[in-house]
């Protein structure tokens, strides 16, 4: 089947305004008739839920947090970026949009990102509004940084913590709203099913994480805003909660998962320091700002201390590879790089899989007391985990899995091909093709939540009459009938493995053979290893304790379940994809000196998979992707 | 190293509860404490019993779920650390860790460590936001706002919201977490509008939720993983009193 992403004609400036016009309004009396779920509250969820109760609509929205306060957009540091041009330095929303387009190798759909550049700026005042305190200068104004590559000036930050803020700044607005009475919050409940009547999206079914108890809600439209899919590789920088749940559901019921190869592994984490990890801790990429990539250009001198390593001993790779963009080369570049040293055996710290980022040349340029300024909360945080003075000695930096730029596939309206069901942020595929750019999830979480979905949705809910279908739907039992089924199913198997010894064992497959460069000998590999494990899995898992009570090994092991089924369809993927772009690197797509090669030819296009059942193929369609503002080219950071 | 952990377990709300012993063996100095919960974890799951039940998510010390009273100190006493982010090398082999959950009227015990914080939230919902709407929003540089004033904002809006500060308390107070939202609100010129009816609403239902008040005891300010300075209380009640005359 070819897709319809649906997206506007016209000039490209004007898209999102004809469209705006064009999409029907549901009447201010009737939007109280309309009832709308809303699934996680992070920045696209929370920022969707407040928005929508505002307007009128009914809202119902649900985390699995104790708070909506704390979805992992919480985590992100380094900023968001917007088109406002305060800096004079020649930034505008066509240099937006186009650094997003070529940031993500020419994979994205146009409209839909040049929409988000348009939208950038409307969030920036929505944010000041809210009381977000981003950082100033002297004079009182808003103060911009250089981030991840951008040759301008445009991101907004509130110290090292500006997901923090700007969800604090949606949970405030989303506060207000359940206050107002326009939306009902569930914490604490997981969404474990997808209710289709009809092939029209009608609820969910979640559990009560508290009691256990499985409960269908109705509604006339599911916004699902649950984030990505990156805990696949067990360990990466998403919360432990992070999970592919929300959306497999939504896959199992027939909902297309697109380019769910594009994952994006962050240059700089905190390395692993053992078997006992739980998860990787990811440091702002602003530090990369200051600090200079190197590693030991002996094999020798990797147990040396880093300040017995002479000068001339040390590679300074990126800058050496990269001379123009040097240390600010983009996310996929630097990681991969980081890797080839450490394959090159010239790693360092335990088990060598680590690289120098050195603060010595900034502090003596700017001082110690600047760079405390810049970075002081990373440094303190980088001490806390691994016991070392950056100010003195070199982090140690290596990459992690980070961000999934795939997600449920959707049209210009952020709705899938499951009529009523709509998906936000991460979760969905839409803007980032297959690299984001540093500083652009907070920007499309937000425009997704605040600008696009309320006006969106309208188009949709007017062309339906609301409330026809119920929970007294014998749909919504039979999905309950379903759940507790999987979950008894769970439980009696009693197996000798725990979960976490199942999730490190498929982490590990897709770290070793489907991470930051992939072969087709290696994805074939996984292609058998995951079904494998799989089959253990429902044979041999052993989850404690019952349903009707908190259980988080039941949590977990629902979860892996779905990564189980999920991880496949990843790979196949993968393995379709004859290409390098953006954060997929085939090994066999590369040139001479190890840059990534495109095929435009055969592969400028959204795959994406329509899920058959565990162990089945997955059925590919596609939508061709158009460029008719921006010139295909060569990415090239030299 | 060798430790012994002396856990709080209950069942649920109705149970009484009680703290069990249990050895944690060959635990790594670089592991965070977390991690050292979910190894005894895995060895309680391998001798059919059932695990330790805690909240956490991020484990990198922003999102605010975990909650532990760590040898009788909010988060384990470690200067401006959360729970995720202790590290075993602060213990030595042979140590004895007793780890409860948060203790507070407001905070009811769901499950072993795990606690009902939904009152932090009513606080919120009382008044912790300015009244804007999506869209139809001045220009972000409409109103400048000092330097001093919003870095003032911002180490007010540093809370995390975990309630360290009210389970450090003795009178188990929410006053450092609402005075936060308060001072942070009340020197913006986006929030100073709404200012007295926040200081207002936002105390009044501390104090039904069954929160105490402050006096005085700095425990807050020290059991702060995030460092949020008792200044705001004073703040608070600048604003308060600026209310209740005006």
């Amino acid at each position: 089947m070819i897709l319809d992403g649906k997206t506007p004609t016209g000039p490209i400036e004007k898209t999102w305004d004809k469209h705006r016009f064009d999409m029907k309004l549901v009447n201010p009396s009737n939007k109280r008739k309309f009832k709308v779920l809303v699934v996680g509250t992070g920045l696209a969820g929370g920022a969707a839920a407040a928005s929508l109760g505002e307007l009128g609509y009914n809202v119902e929205a649900f985390c699995y947090q104790d708070s909506s306060r704390r979805a992992h957009s919480i985590a992100a540091q380094g900023g968001i970026n917007a088109a406002k041009n305060y800096p004079n330095d020649g930034d505008s929303i066509y240099r937006l949009f186009y650094d997003t387009i070529k940031g993500g190798d020419f994979r994205a759909r146009e409209a839909d990102v040049w929409r988000l550049a348009q939208v950038s700026n409307n969030i920036i005042d929505q944010c000041v509004a809210q009381g977000v305190p981003f950082a100033r200068d002297y004079a009182g104004y808003l103060d911009n940084r250089s981030f991840g590559g951008a040759q301008v000036s445009r991101t907004f930050y509130a110290r090292g913590q500006t997901g923090q803020q700007l969800l604090l700044g949606a949970y405030s607005a989303l506060s207000r709203q359940v206050k107002a009475g326009t939306v009902k919050m569930y914490e604490r409940h997981e969404m474990v099913d997808l209710v289709v009547v009809d092939g029209v999206a009608k609820g969910i079914t979640c559990r009560d994480m508290i009691t256990g108890e499985l409960k269908s809600y109705w509604g006339d439209a599911v916004c699902l805003a649950t984030g990505g899919y990156v805990n696949v590789f067990y360990l990466s920088t998403n919360a432990m909660g992070c999970s592919v749940t929300a959306a497999w559901k939504a896959a199992q019921k027939g909902a297309l998962f697109a380019n769910p190869c594009y994952t994006q592994i962050h240059p700089t984490c905190i390395p692993q320091t053992g078997d006992h990890q739980s998860k990787l801790t990811l440091m702002s990429e602003s530090l990369r700002n200051d600090g200079r990539c190197w590693a030991p250009k002996n094999k020798e001198d990797c147990d040396k201390a880093p300040g017995d390593i002479p000068e001339e001993d040390r590679d300074y790779y990126l800058e050496r590879k990269y001379p123009s963009f040097g240390n600010l080369a983009p996310r996929d570049i630097a990681s991969r790089a980081a890797k080839e040293q450490c394959d090159d055996e010239r790693g360092v710290g335990p088990g060598k899989r680590g690289v120098y980022l050195d603060y010595a040349t900034a502090i003596e340029r700017v001082g110690e007391h600047t760079i405390k300024e810049r970075y002081g909360n990373l440094f303190e945080m980088y001490e806390k985990i691994t016991d070392e003075n950056a100010y003195k000695r070199p982090m140690r930096i290596y990459p992690a899995p980070h961000y999934s730029m795939g997600g449920l596939w959707v049209d210009y309206n952020l709705m899938s091909n499951i009529p009523g069901l709509f998906v936000l942020g991460e979760a969905n595929f839409s803007v980032h093709g297959a690299n984001r750019l540093g500083a652009s999830a907070l920007m499309q979480g937000l425009a997704d939540g605040y600008f696009v979905i309320p006006y969106t949705i309208a188009g949709y809910l007017a062309t339906i009459t609301p409330g026809v279908v119920t929970d007294e739907h014998p749909a919504f039992k039979e999905s309950i009938e379903q759940v507790q089924a999987q979950t008894d199913k769970l439980l009696n198997i009693k197996g000798k493995k725990t979960v976490s010894e199942f999730h490190r064992e498929l982490g590990k497959v897709m770290w070793e053979d489907v991470g930051m460069a992939r072969s087709e000998s290696s994805l074939k590999n996984a292609m058998q290893r995951i079904p494998e494990i799989r089959d253990e899995f429902w044979k041999n898992v052993n989850v404690t304790g019952s349903s009707n009570e908190t259980n988080q090994q039941l949590e977990n092991a629902g979860r892996l379940a779905d990564f189980l089924e999920f991880a496949e369809v990843f790979t196949a993927d993968a393995l379709h994809r004859e290409e390098s772009c953006g954060g997929h690197f085939r090994t066999e797509h590369q040139t001479d000196d190890g840059e990534a090669t495109r095929d435009d030819e055969n592969f400028a296009y959204v795959a994406a998979w329509e899920f058959k059942g565990a162990g089945k193929a997955p059925e590919l369609h596609k939508e061709p992707l158009k460029f008719d503002n921006v010139k295909l080219a060569v990415r090239s950071y030299k | 190293m060798d430790l012994t952990l002396h856990v709080w377990r209950q069942s649920g709300p109705k149970d009484k509860g009680k703290l069990e012993t249990y050895p944690a063996k060959g635990i790594s100095p670089d592991m965070s404490f977390l991690e050292m919960l979910d190894e005894v974890n895995e060895e309680l799951i391998k001798t059919g019993k059932s695990p330790i039940v805690f909240d956490h998510d991020c484990r990198e010390g922003i999102c605010g779920m975990c909650s532990q009273t760590i040898n009788g100190k909010a988060h384990g006493g470690q200067d401006r650390t959360t729970v995720c982010q202790l590290h075993m090398r602060s213990f030595k082999d042979g140590d004895e860790i007793f780890i409860e959950p948060w203790r507070a009227r407001a905070f009811p015990v769901i499950k072993d460590l795990i606690v009902d914080r939904t009152a932090l939230d009513t606080i919120m919902q009382a008044g912790g936001y300015t009244s804007c709407h999506t869209g139809g929003v001045p220009d972000g540089n409409a109103h400048p706002i000092g330097k001093p004033v919003a870095d003032y904002a911002m180490d007010a809006a540093e809370c995390i919201g975990c309630g360290a500060c009210v389970a450090g308390c003795p009178n188990s107070s929410a006053m450092l977490f609402t005075s936060a939202k308060v001072a942070q609100l009340a020197v913006l010129p986006q929030g100073k509008h709404e200012a007295m009816a926040r200081v207002m609403n936002m105390t009044d239902t501390m104090q039904a939720a069954g929160f105490g008040n402050c006096t005085n005891h700095l425990e807050c300010e020290a059991s702060c993983p995030k460092g949020v300075s008792v200044k705001f209380i004073a703040k608070l009640n600048r604003e308060y009193m600026k209310a209740l005359v005006s």
